[in-house]
């Protein structure tokens, strides 16, 4: 992220009148330049990658984004998991077409990442190093078919709810990501639903097994939203910067309230006596719910989840044996390159 | 039934690739071919009865798929090598099914589309490992000599097809000696028929991976009689 950090922002005019990096950004004084990135910002105008922007914005954004992508590529192995055990071929070509759908916005997220001057490859190092996270979500263990289905419901739909205003983020090339990896996650949400009904409506023993699964996701989905408003590190900033627009607390009740009629729909409960319905509760009420154990979402985060070892142990086992396989790649492509050029001269 | 299930079965192999392929590109290229090869085997197993039933419930002894594409993935080079061979089948197969006016015309004219594309993806790494570094080279021989003796059943005759696979194999041998060669590799010369070739998965013999692979597969499904998913 040092090599476009610092404003050494490039002359063209990428985005609209009065946007910060234009012609004459980059001659202006530091002031002028935030001055002008603020209004930017303020004016919901779109920063684009030879803007300038703030370091630090541009480093919020680089952790955010490879986090992100992060999860996307560790998010593969909990379903994949299921691929070969699948129990019908329409439920596995759904879940492959799934796993798919994750690696490509694992490869949108680390070029949307690149245009803030990182690569993909230092990101993946950090990430195989444990020097950058993923979503603390994909450290829990998918256990049965079921799974697969609460994953689709309750994970995807709370990464939806967390990344629809993302596609009003401030920095362009994310927001564009976000729009297109929104609609294919709607998609999969409505697919883990689907899923999670049949079981409701199956065999005694599917229903149970929905119910089972639903009762160990409900709280690790929670916490996808992060820590409490008041001990979020980052929201005020990135509020501030319209990359995040709504809060930690306040997106976890709109997915509480969202939530709610669907377990309804599917004919399962939610795991928490005291979830209910407080008519008082912001303009139209709305649902309060029982305490987060933010201990073990911190040992989570920390790195003592039930499967963070094996999911990072399994991306650096695909990684580093997979090395022969980019390096002779690389070395068909010298040759290659080589040759045009040879024939061009020859020509 | 039999290229139903030889789709089937290498779509199964080709989906324990995701999370493990060597570059992100290839895990949605890898994920990609196995839809295509899953969606074809519905539509062809569906020809010949319940898709599921007979996916989940048959036992190996029932399968009908050659034995090449039952094959454990082994490294990326053995899993290029056998999409070498297989597509480089599959693709005449079903321009000649195409051609014609049996009951898999329709569905042949647009699986066919989607082989060109992985025979494509085949040639292209083929090319890449072999003519890459000396380990990839290495690698590459030894994926295609390994799996060679696999071959020669691909040619056999399937009943009820409507096209003799045994015309084909002169193409074959043509389309995938030249690969091998651009590639600068050896074309094996092991036996591809006969005593000490390998090939009877049409008559039901299978390698003995096969059992533990519809182990994995069936389980969950037979572990629920009767129940729909």
């Amino acid at each position: 992220m040092t090599a476009l950090a610092g404003g050494a922002a490039g002359g063209t005019a990428s985005a609209g009148a009065g946007a910060p990096g234009t012609a004459g950004a980059a001659g202006q004084a530091p002031d002028a330049r935030t001055a002008a990135f603020d209004a930017a910002v303020a004016a919901e105008e779109r920063i684009e990658p030879r803007d300038w922007m703030p370091d630090a914005y541009r480093a919020t954004l680089v952790r955010q984004m490879a986090q992100h992508a992060h999860s996307e590529i560790i998010g593969m192995q909990p379903e994949a998991n299921w691929i070969t055990r699948a129990p019908s071929l329409r439920r596995k070509a759904i879940l492959m077409a799934k796993v798919q759908d994750e690696a490509g916005h694992g490869l949108y997220l680390y070029s949307a990442a690149e245009t803030l001057g990182t690569g993909r490859d230092e990101l993946l190092d950090k990430l195989h190093a444990g020097r950058q996270k993923y979503s603390s979500i994909f450290n829990y263990p998918t256990l049965t078919w079921a799974d697969v289905g609460a994953i689709g419901w309750l994970v995807d739909g709370a990464a939806i709810t967390n990344q629809v205003p993302l596609c009003r983020c401030s920095y362009g090339p994310y927001a564009r990501a976000m729009v297109r990896i929104c609609k294919e996650e709607s998609f999969h949400q409505r697919q883990g639903f689907e899923l999670l009904m049949a079981l409701s409506k199956g065999t005694p023993e599917q229903h149970a097994m929905a119910q089972d699964a639903v009762d160990r996701w409900w709280w690790p989905s929670l916490m996808m939203f992060g820590p409490p408003d008041d001990e979020s590190a980052h929201s005020a900033q990135s509020m501030a910067w319209k990359i995040k627009r709504f809060s930690n607390d306040e997106l976890r009740r709109r997915f509480v309230d969202i939530c709610v009629p669907q377990a309804e729909a599917l004919g399962l409960t939610l795991p928490d006596p005291d979830l209910r319905w407080n008519p008082d509760k912001g303009e139209n009420g709305g649902h309060e719910h029982g305490p987060i154990d933010w201990a073990e979402f911190q040992a989570v985060l920390k790195g003592n989840g039930p499967c963070n070892e094996q999911r990072i142990a399994q991306r650096r086992a695909a990684h580093e044996e997979g090395a022969w396989v980019r390096d002779a790649a690389a070395a068909y492509a010298a040759k290659h390159a080589a040759g045009e050029h040879g024939k061009a001269e020859a020509a | 039934m039999a290229l139903g299930d030889d789709a089937l079965v290498l779509s199964h192999r080709l989906g324990q690739w995701a999370g493990h392929a060597p570059v992100l590109e290839e895990e949605v290229a890898l994920a990609n071919i196995a839809l295509d090869l899953l969606g074809q085997a519905r539509v062809l197993l569906s020809l010949a009865g319940d898709e599921d039933e007979l996916a989940f419930l048959r036992e190996e002894r029932a399968f009908r798929n050659v034995q090449l594409v039952e094959q454990p993935n082994g490294d990326f080079a053995h899993t290029i090598a056998r999409q070498l061979y297989f597509s480089a089948y599959q693709l005449p197969l079903y321009r000649e099914l195409a051609a014609g006016d049996g009951p898999f015309a329709p569905l042949a004219a647009k699986a066919a589309q989607e082989v060109d594309y992985h025979l494509d993806h085949a040639r292209q790494w083929t090319l890449r490992l072999g003519d890459g570094t000396q380990e990839s080279h290495a690698r590459m021989q030894r994926a295609c000599d390994a799996l060679w003796r696999y071959t020669g059943e691909l040619f056999r005759p399937v009943e009820g097809l409507g096209v003799d696979p045994s015309a084909l194999e002169q193409g074959w041998l043509r389309s995938v000696g030249e690969v091998l060669e651009r590639a600068t590799l050896t074309l094996p010369d092991g036996p591809r028929s006969g005593g000490w070739a390998a090939g009877a998965g049409r008559e039901g013999l299978h390698t003995e991976s096969f059992g533990r692979m519809l182990a994995e597969m069936q389980h969950l499904h037979r572990s629920h009689p009767g129940a729909s998913w």
